[in-house]
């Protein structure tokens, strides 16, 4: 099965990375500048899980998050949060955010397909 | 990352440009705050900027960028948070710090080895930074290695098990394909499916692991009248035949842990303390807390802020537009040819044709100015390198010199300003080092005991001016003239005015400075400013005021490529002239032209003497004329104000000209720029007006009158 993602994220290296690592495992990847953007383009498809980085300009990945889990539809959708770091700290503060997982950055394109699959099917 | 190679080459390689997006975003972040009040958000651009240079430094492994990204983050992060205040100290050690950082991206994008001892310099700094609030901040090094780490450590989960015995159960230390059995128990609560998990999915993940059979444990739930659809009620008993180990198992619970109530108990080595039993914990939930305070402190400044949102970009190959730009200079030739064709054909003016052809003409440079357009990038890049060396300059001096800047949205063609670079490298390091007085001189003078050096462009008439200037002392004038004649650079008894000693500075071989500072002592003189200038097609002027400062003032073409142009006759010869310098054209009557000495020709022109200049006598195409009567004039203005008439026999036309530079093969004559093809195919030279000037003045073998606008020195070219 194919899996739509979303994957938001204000630097575009991270976006090709995410994009180069999913997309030859078949997976579908459409990218964001940033929260605010992300919520645009949200309107137009129906991921099956989002990627978010958590720093990122005009609206961060915790008002992103909010702002998913805000929409009726979304409220079940899989989000993982791209992080640079492991501290239980952040990843509280991402789940009390509606966060389903993390990711450490810099990825391991496996381990990013695992947790995927993992939240997503 | 064992992908291959041609894609990620192309993200490394798109990093690098992000990088220097970033650090540009960096340096504006850094001067936002330096320049006004602390604000959130100049604060947070800042950190995101490193954040996300060492995100992807981590992805491509370039450790040393890592190291030093990971450090700086930290504090920034530390000053985002407010547990740090930033004062002048820091913001110099910030700065310096994303100079370096600006190295270490150039080091590891060209593979060169990064400058070690200055990252550790700089780590000592801003250690002494964070030390001075709380050094117990200082990073551990377990934080600073920043390998690649997998997605499913179980960070959490280490501290609940045990040191694995390695008398008991050798098994378990060993990958082996030993099977094991785990019982797990699993109810999740109902924060569970607020994130988004999906119980099935877990289940289908630890079936992946091996043999599972799940059992639905349904004896809570309610009736359904009673039924609240979204409060969970229902708990899983799971076994799993598994050779994967308790750690990978749990590792499928990460994302759950602490949504549910789960135990995972491994039955081939009934140790009950292996069992794990994360229960939503008090601890977790506290800190929780904690961190939605962080955040409710940082949300109102998000919602301020109004970053315009990143313009959709293209990013081409420039050879492709330098292409584009040569086929439509060769548009431009044709075009020419075209119209000069279809005159000669005795088309009349009101013509279809003729009417086609003047819509083609504004299409044409239409095109011209888009093509133009794309290879024209704001200066502000080149500020900001500016600004570093204003900063290393200073430093290099002790003088405590702060860079304004204005008019870094002022585009300019993409070529100008790499070259630009060094001249004005020269010129900063120019007015910090020589410019600028001690700062114990300046508190004698009452002047601020910081100086400033500005940095400015704007678009002038068609034109790019960029002027640096300084408050320091202006130039010594004395001191000068008599280093130009002690090198034997003008007569010893020459006179002359205060604007010509100033231009004595570029004379070839003039240092004014007797002990060569480290700095801009590097045997590069204002001389080869002026030729790099020129060698754009562009001019530099000096201007200074003893006490107040000096302004050097640089006028470019927008264009390398094409100028606007006049079509004059001289003796024959079809020449170009540059259609901005020419702000009148006159026809001479006899009575115009007054002689202030035999050869020196004058014209009166609104109740000023401007010299008149036989262009086809100063290019050697003819004697001299006697008799003016009659003859076409053409006045001429320089950036710097000096005046001239030429004379010349006839205007033939106004238009563009597609610019061909003269190479190395050609003699450089004095008072040619370049050449162009016209429209009958005929090949024109481009005139240097201010270059013809000097060097007419300097025949003259004196400056004008001086009730004129001053000359330039050239005159004294030896």
């Amino acid at each position: 099965m194919s899996l739509h993602i979303l994957a938001v994220d204000d630097s575009r290296t991270m976006r090709d990375m995410i994009r180069h690592a999913l997309t030859p495992e078949g997976f579908t990847v459409t990218t964001a500048d940033d929260g605010m953007h992300g919520i645009e383009v949200l309107n137009g498809i129906a991921p099956d899980a989002i990627i978010t980085d958590i720093n990122m300009p005009r609206m961060d990945g915790f008002g992103f998050i909010d702002a998913v889990r805000e929409q009726e539809k979304h409220r079940a959708t899989p989000i993982l949060v791209l992080t640079t770091e492991a501290a239980p700290e952040l990843k509280a503060r991402a789940r009390k955010a509606g966060a389903t997982g993390w990711v450490v950055k810099p990825f391991d394109p496996v381990k990013l397909i695992k947790a995927l699959h993992m939240v997503a099917g | 990352m064992n992908t291959p190679a041609d894609p990620m080459a192309e993200i490394r390689a798109s990093f690098f440009v992000e990088c220097e997006e970033l650090l540009e975003a960096l340096q504006d972040g850094l001067q936002t705050i330096s320049d006004g009040p602390e604000d959130a958000e100049s604060i947070h651009v800042v950190f995101r900027a490193v954040h996300s240079i060492k995100g992807g430094a981590g992805a491509f492994g370039l450790e040393a960028l890592v190291h030093f990204a990971h450090r700086f983050e930290n504090i920034l992060d530390d000053v985002r948070n407010g547990r740090m205040g930033v004062d002048a100290a820091a913001l110099k050690v910030f700065f310096q710090a994303t100079d370096h950082l600006a190295d270490l991206v150039a080091a590891c994008r060209d593979e060169t080895p990064p400058p070690q001892a200055r990252t550790e310099e700089l780590l000592i700094d801003l250690d002494a930074l964070l030390g001075a609030d709380s050094p117990e901040k200082t990073p551990a090094p377990a934080q600073i290695s920043f390998e690649p780490t997998p997605v499913s450590l179980p960070f959490d989960l280490s501290d609940d098990l045990p040191p694995l015995p390695p008398l008991d159960a050798p098994a378990v230390q060993e990958p082996s394909a030993t099977s094991r059995g785990f019982d797990i128990l699993f109810t999740p609560n109902a924060d569970l499916f607020e994130t988004g998990s999906e119980p099935a999915l877990l289940f289908e993940c630890l079936a992946e692991l091996g043999n599972l059979t799940v059992d639905c444990d349904t004896s809570k739930l309610p009736v359904l009248q009673q039924l609240s659809p979204e409060t969970p009620m229902i708990s899983w008993s799971l076994s799993l035949e598994t050779t994967a180990e308790l750690a990978e198992v749990a590792s499928i619970f990460e994302f759950v842990e602490g949504l549910c109530t789960l135990a995972i108990m491994q039955r081939t080595a009934p140790d009950p303390e292996a069992d794990v039993t994360p229960s939503p914990e008090q601890p977790l939930v506290a800190q929780t807390d904690l961190a939605v305070e962080d955040i409710s402190a940082i949300a109102p400044a998000q919602k301020a802020v109004s970053t315009p949102a990143p313009k959709s970009v293209v990013r081409v190959d420039l050879d492709r537009i330098e292409r584009l730009v040569n086929l439509v200079g060769e548009l431009v030739i044709n075009q020419a040819m075209l119209s000069q064709s279809l005159e000669t054909s005795g088309l009349s003016p009101h013509s279809d044709a003729m009417n086609g052809l003047e819509e083609f003409q504004r299409l044409t440079r239409d095109i011209q100015d888009s093509v133009m357009m794309i290879r024209a990038q704001p200066v502000k890049s080149l500020f900001q390198r500016m600004a570093r060396i204003v900063r290393e300059a200073s430093f290099a001096v002790g003088k405590d010199v702060r860079l304004v800047t204005e008019g870094d949205s002022t585009e300019v063609d993409k070529t100008v300003i790499e070259r630009l670079a060094d001249p004005l490298t020269h010129m900063i390091r120019n007015a910090v080092d020589h410019g600028l007085e001690d700062v114990a001189t300046r508190e004698k003078m009452g002047k601020d005991p910081q100086g400033q050096v500005r940095l400015t462009a704007a678009h002038r008439s068609g034109r790019v001016i960029i002027e640096v200037s300084d408050d320091g002392a202006g130039i010594d004038r004395a001191h000068v003239l008599k280093t130009a004649q002690a090198k034997g650079l003008i007569a010893a008894d020459a006179m002359l005015s205060d604007p010509e000693i100033d231009n004595l500075l570029f004379l070839p071989g003039f240092s004014t400075v007797t002990e060569v500072s480290d700095l801009s002592g590097r045997g590069v003189g204002m001389d080869v400013v002026r030729t790099e200038i020129q060698s754009l097609g562009g001019r530099v002027t000096i201007h200074s005021d003893p006490g107040v400062g000096t302004r050097f003032s640089i006028s470019l073409p927008l264009t390398l490529a094409v100028l606007d142009g006049m079509i004059v006759e001289v003796a024959g010869q079809t020449l170009v002239l540059p259609l901005n310098l020419v702000i009148e054209t006159l026809t001479l009557a006899k009575k115009d032209v007054q002689s202030v000495r035999p050869g020196h020709p004058v014209i009166e022109v609104r109740g000023t003497f401007v010299p008149v200049i036989d262009l086809g006598l100063q290019l050697g195409y003819r004697a001299a004329a006697t008799d003016f009567e009659g003859t076409a004039a053409l006045l001429i203005r320089d950036e710097d104000g000096t005046r001239a008439a030429l004379i010349i026999d006839d205007i033939l036309d106004q238009r563009q000209v597609v610019i061909k530079g003269l190479n190395d093969g050609f003699y450089r004559a004095p008072g040619v720029a370049a050449a162009t093809i016209l429209g009958d195919g005929q090949i024109a030279l481009i005139l240097e007006p201010s270059d013809i000037m000097n060097q007419a003045f300097k025949t003259a073998g004196t400056p004008p009158p001086s009730a004129l606008a001053p000359p330039p020195a050239e005159g004294l070219h030896p």
